[in-house]
């Protein structure tokens, strides 16, 4: 049995339904990210856990007890906002002590709890500053000290990243993930950063308009998206999705991409799932990653099926640990990925290797992955 | 030559004219200034001159010499109706009934604001809609009906009193008024209020609530600690609206030991025996406004910005 678990979970605003129907799990000491655009109803599903929101339908459990009814407070839950929360009558201290108060924890307990938490975080010496006396990335931490001091069964963080600057953002990401690490502590956390999701979670929840369209491990969320949207979503730069037409003969299939101007790239798909046999002669859409078109020299040559093609590079990006070329395949802009020191033009001619045991192929009508 | 002067000529022009401009500008302020202040100046000079001085001398004149025995008399001597024991007795009638009214009305907006922004019912719109509409009602319209409901409470304190030998109050005139102005000050402070926690931060009250407060610690420890700002912004409204009341004063406390200050002043400007003592009135007016003053002076001080800063992010 799960640690935390949602169950059908609805949520109605008068005829709007919100979240329709969330059924998700997480292992104790999990890392659950739920990712998605902003309007698909991640926060809505993070405030119903916390209480915050009233579910329509369903169950949340944690620890094998039903809470959906219970008061916040009552959950065992801490919670570190988007815009932190802290309250700005109160000293650091009086924060992080506010609800040990509210429950009537003794004055001494608080204290020691206070000290110790504050010498996790680092924020001794803020402790008798306000709130608006600190920095962003220390408000940050505070938040965090004020949720850690609870030592809650379930952790919930709601974009806790999103007003941090750029630098800031990744150095609390990899503190975050330490803390993890450290206190094996249960997380839920809300974010619209792929990035985030990628590198912290064990599980991620990609949801759009109140469905989870894919719920898995980071690496089966990049590598096996089951729709368009979770591969178009996640991973930066995007996957090429290319409009593409599947040829075949015999049990031989191959993928035709159009070019303007120029012949048609024929890829021959020797491993090609079993599902696209059924799309001979039809559009599908071809999905690549930009790391898994490259220059044949810094393709992986182990990999199993690799196809090379000349490619028309019409942009190129040096990105300093990479350099992105745009070619056009099926009338789209396709974003390879190149080693920093590929020596290319814009303008001309390259050949590219595409890795098809990475390529992943959809359903144009469905928009799901062909299997 | 005159390519070369051409161009100063109408930047030199142009500046007489924003100089000509900023006299017309400042002179008009200051006349208005002058015009506005002048009755206050009169009040001031008259109310330290002696009676000779004001039967025989310029109004506008500074005083000869300058006594201030009319404040000491209109504060202790001077006759309101029949009894002639000054106007400090009305001037802690005021008190009596402004403090508590002002604090009522004010804390009770707090809670009207809070939980029309963060507590939010069905029908919150038209609730604070029906509220808004209080603020529009012309208060002569309702002198009558609040009297009938005054009398029935007094009826009500008066079988209290037979009842439980206590009558809560009801019934007394000064607590009367304190009723009236907090049940009409309420859709000012509730409007104050709501639109100041319209712009609080909704996570500060999510956070207490995760931290396990209730309603009234929420209330108690988040809103009103960061509500200072919009409370002396209320407090000096309505301190000043309640203690400037003329109407309902007159109307529900007009006569005896019960008046308040306002109704007492004008009954000293009445009193019709011999000479009228205008440097006494004077000095009762410009009692009868130094609260209100003082209000703003001491309060204003807490007019600070940027009190939120800190709460959310950076």
């Amino acid at each position: 049995m799960a640690f935390l678990e949602i169950d059908g979970l609805k949520k109605r605003f008068g005829n709007v339904e919100i979240l329709k129907g969330i059924d998700v799990e997480l292992e104790k000491g999990g890392f659950l990210v739920l990712v998605g655009p902003s309007g698909c109803g991640k926060s809505t599903l993070l405030n119903t856990i916390a209480g915050l929101e009233q579910i329509t339908e369903g169950e949340i459990r944690v620890d094998g007890r039903a809470i959906n009814d219970l008061h916040p407070s009552k959950r065992d839950i801490a919670m570190v906002f988007q815009s932190y929360a802290l309250y700005p009558n109160m000293t650091v201290a009086g924060n992080i002590a506010f609800g040990m108060e509210m429950r009537g924890v003794p004055a001494a307990e608080r204290q020691a709890a206070i000290d110790k938490v504050a010498k996790i975080l680092q924020i001794g010496h803020l402790l008798n500053r306000k709130p608006s006396q600190l920095s962003g990335g220390q408000r940050q931490r505070v938040a965090m000290g004020r949720a850690l001091v609870r030592d809650p069964k379930l952790f919930l963080f709601d974009e806790p990243l999103s007003n941090l600057d750029a630098k800031l953002r990744v150095d609390m990401r990899i503190e975050i993930k330490r803390l993890h690490a450290t206190t094996g502590t249960t997380i839920v956390y809300v974010t619209h950063d792929q990035i985030e999701a990628m590198t912290l979670a064990t599980k991620i929840a990609v949801m759009r308009d109140g469905e989870v369209q894919q719920f898995g491990t980071p690496a089966e969320i990049y590598n096996n998206p089951t729709n368009i949207f979770v591969a178009d979503f996640m991973g930066s730069p995007a996957m090429n999705l290319i409009p593409a037409k599947i040829d075949g003969n015999g049990s031989a299939l191959s993928v035709v991409l159009d070019r303007e101007a120029r012949q048609p790239i024929v890829l021959p798909m020797p491993g090609a799932p079993a599902g696209l046999s059924a799309f001979k002669d039809k559009q599908v859409i071809f999905g690549v990653r930009p790391e898994a078109l490259t220059d044949p020299e810094g393709a992986e040559r182990n990999g199993s099926s690799i196809a090379t093609a000349d490619c028309h590079i019409e942009v190129v990006e040096p990105a300093g640990s990479d350099t992105f070329a745009v070619t056009n395949l099926g009338g789209k802009g396709v974003v390879a990925r190149l080693r920093a020191d590929a020596r290319i033009q814009p303008g001309t001619s390259t050949p590219l290797a595409f890795n098809l045991s990475k390529a992943v192929f959809f359903d144009p009508a469905t928009e799901k992955r062909i299997l | 030559m005159s390519a070369v002067t051409s161009p100063a000529r109408p930047a030199s022009s142009g500046m007489s004219a924003r100089t000509l401009n900023r006299i017309v500008i400042y002179g008009l302020l200051a006349l208005f200034a002058i015009f506005y202040l002048m009755p206050l100046f009169v009040m001031l000079v008259t109310s330290f001159k002696t009676m000779d001085e004001i039967q025989n001398g310029n109004m506008l004149s500074l005083p000869q010499s300058p006594t201030i025995e009319p404040w000491f008399k209109a504060w202790g001597q001077t006759c309101v109706g029949l009894t002639c024991a000054g106007i400090k007795g009305y001037f802690w009638n005021s008190i009596k009934m402004v403090v508590p009214a002002v604090l009522i009305s004010t804390l009770l907006g707090a809670l009207n604001g809070y939980v029309l922004t963060k507590w939010r019912f069905r029908g919150h719109t038209l609730v604070f809609a029906m509220m808004l509409f209080a603020c529009f009602i012309p208060f002569q319209s309702v002198l009558l009906p609040m009297a009938t409901i005054l009398g029935s409470l007094g009826r009500f304190g008066a079988t209290l009193q037979n009842a439980t030998g206590f009558n809560f109050g009801l019934g007394n005139s000064t607590v009367n008024l304190v009723f009236v102005h907090v049940v009409y000050g309420l859709g000012f402070t509730t409007l104050f209020f709501r639109n100041y926690y319209e712009a609080f931060p909704t996570e500060l009250v999510k956070a207490a609530q995760v931290d396990g407060a209730s309603f009234f610690q929420i209330f108690r420890r988040i809103m009103l600690p960061n509500s200072m700002p919009i409370f002396v912004v209320t407090v000096i409204y309505q301190f000043t609206n309640i203690w400037n009341d003329f109407l309902f004063a007159s109307a529900y406390a007009g006569t005896g030991d019960v008046m308040p200050m306002t109704v007492a002043l004008n009954n000293v400007v009445n009193t019709s025996t011999g000479v009228v003592e205008y440097n006494v009135n004077m000095a009762a007016a410009m009692i009868a406004a130094l609260p209100t003053l003082i209000v703003y002076v001491v309060a204003g001080r807490y007019f600070v910005r940027g009190l939120m800063a800190g709460a959310v992010k950076g």
